[in-house]
């Protein structure tokens, strides 16, 4: 299968990571392969955001072994690890779109801030523009984030973590406390982020429904829209895999097929619809 | 016993470890000149009412009080040597600081830690930037610079607080007044007058930095940050000045 010679892009091996009394992660193990999309499935407070602030080294586990892009992330001085952050873009649960800076500031702030990236300042407009045009809101520039409504905030945030074009994105409940609709355009908006620059997408939810539709659906650059998988000839993903955080332990790893045949009644409360 | 200590103790250590962290980042590049300017005007521009009027009237306040006391032994005329060496020395820095310690500690504190919650330090971080070079190094510089500055403006305007009132109740020659005030000042008068400021500045933007950027537990958590910030830089800065006082006055 080619999906198993594609390198590792995120890896685990046994990370345990406490708040004084609440083990956050518990011993956790897994990796992820280039081109992959992982669905981080668990309830609130099971450790998902705390999983994907560790793998950005926001966090650093008390032990095991955090890997990205085939480096060492646990031991690495805050320095070095601007330089692996400036490959993966992350949305935060709130969007965590800074306040005080408008919409255009917000989105150009990997690109002026990343020093690894080196963005000349004559190119960033147009990036910025480029990305808001993505996510629909080039209208927003001058506006500040207070101005903008729950969804449009996490469109720019959208928009904020793929402006330096990361091989790696992490989605921190992206829906959240979202309307269907508005949770509807953010999913396509995720999925045609994943597709156009075919980045590693991992995305932690409490809906299962999101993450189906990130295994169902493909963006087609040609029809610019989204489609079935596997329609109009199109090469089916190279695979969507599930995990299903409980209380910090990973209690499940797997395909959808498995997801839904999993007897764990924890598992099987997030696939019931 | 021991885990009733275990959180103040954290809190001094991570206190020292942030301290350590902005003092040894001041020299180191980037430095964000832009939010020193910003920060500059805060601290030092917004601070300015207050400071001016407190000024003014702690002066006035130690005119009246001295002015009674001096007249029973018949030296009014020593008012504006008092006035000027209590407020070089003492006064002028340590309400200046608490002021601004009142008003910005707890405003730094608050700032920061509306950030925290809603994860605005960790995006900064995510994104490319250090919390400590954009957001303390710039604070601990502005306040650095602007607190002196503050207490000259403080202490100038206690000394025309103390005059008013040696010229409409004691009748003083404003000749009289400036004369004996600006003699009684030494180097080290200056000296001490200027170095606490500088010093409790540090206390000012820290204590607000530390608080904002340990704050959890959503707004409630911030209410809290914000209130601990400015108590403690407060108490702080009596401490600092007994210790800073002691150096300069010895038995």
């Amino acid at each position: 299968m080619p999906e198993q010679a594609s390198p590792v892009v995120l890896r685990f091996e046994e990370v345990s990571l406490a708040f004084e009394e609440v083990q956050a992660l518990d011993q956790v193990s897994f990796e992820i392969r280039r081109g992959e999309t992982c669905i981080l499935l668990g309830s609130a407070g099971s450790g998902k955001t705390v999983l994907l602030k560790t793998a950005l080294g926001l966090l650093r586990p008390d032990r095991g072994r955090v890997e990205v892009f085939g480096q060492d992330i646990t031991r690495m001085r805050e320095s070095q690890l601007y330089d692996i952050r400036a490959r993966i873009g992350i949305l935060f649960q709130e969007g965590g779109l800074f306040d005080s800076l408008t919409i255009e500031e917000n989105v150009a702030y990997p690109l002026v801030n990343q020093k690894l990236l080196r963005v000349p300042p004559e190119e960033v407009r147009a990036r910025v523009e480029q990305a808001l045009e993505f996510v629909e809101l080039e209208h927003t520039l001058e506006k500040y984030p207070s101005e903008l409504s729950g969804g449009m905030r996490r469109r720019v945030g959208i928009a904020r973590a793929l402006v330096t074009d990361p091989p790696l994105l992490l989605y921190d409940s992206p829906t959240a406390g979202l309307d269907p609709i508005t949770a509807c355009t953010i999913i396509s908006l995720i999925i045609k982020g994943r597709d156009v620059r075919h980045a590693t997408t991992v995305m932690a939810t409490h809906r299962y429904q999101d993450g189906t539709w990130l295994d169902e659906f493909r963006y087609n650059p040609k029809s610019g829209r989204l489609e079935p998988a596997g329609s109009n000839g199109q090469p089916g993903f190279s695979g969507t895999k599930f995990m299903v955080l409980r209380q910090g332990k990973l209690v499940f790893e797997g395909s959808r097929t498995e997801l839904e045949a999993c007897q764990d009644p924890y598992v099987a409360k997030f696939v019931k619809r | 016993m021991l885990d009733l200590l275990k959180a103040p103790v954290e809190s001094v250590q991570d206190f020292f470890y942030l301290a350590g962290r902005a003092l040894r980042n001041v020299f180191r590049r980037p430095h964000y000149a832009d939010d020193i300017v910003l920060q500059m005007e805060i601290i030092g521009f917004g601070s300015l009412p207050i400071v001016v009027l407190t000024g003014f009237f702690s002066g006035a306040v130690m005119g009246l009080q001295l002015s009674k006391a001096l007249s029973q032994y018949g030296a009014v005329g020593k008012i504006g040597e008092l006035v000027a060496i209590t407020l070089v020395r003492e006064l002028g820095p340590v309400l200046t600081s608490l002021m601004v310690a009142g008003r910005n500690s707890s405003g730094i504190a608050s700032e920061l830690g509306s950030m925290k919650v809603t994860e605005q330090i960790d995006a900064m971080r995510a994104l490319g930037t250090d919390p400590i070079q954009k957001l303390v190094k710039p604070r601990l510089i502005a306040a650095c610079v602007v607190l002196p500055l503050l207490t000259i403006i403080a202490d100038f305007l206690g000394l025309v607080g103390g005059f008013v009132i040696a010229f409409t109740m004691l009748n003083l020659t404003p000749a009289h007044y400036w004369n004996s005030a600006w003699q009684a000042i030494d180097f080290s008068d200056l000296f001490q007058g200027l170095i606490k400021p500088f010093s409790f500045a540090f206390i000012v933007a820290l204590v607000g930095c530390h608080y904002g950027l340990r704050t959890t537990g959503g707004t409630q958590g911030v209410g809290r940050s914000t209130t601990r910030a400015m108590v403690v830089a407060s108490v702080w800065i009596f401490v600092m000045d007994f210790f800073i006082t002691r150096m300069f006055v010895r038995g």
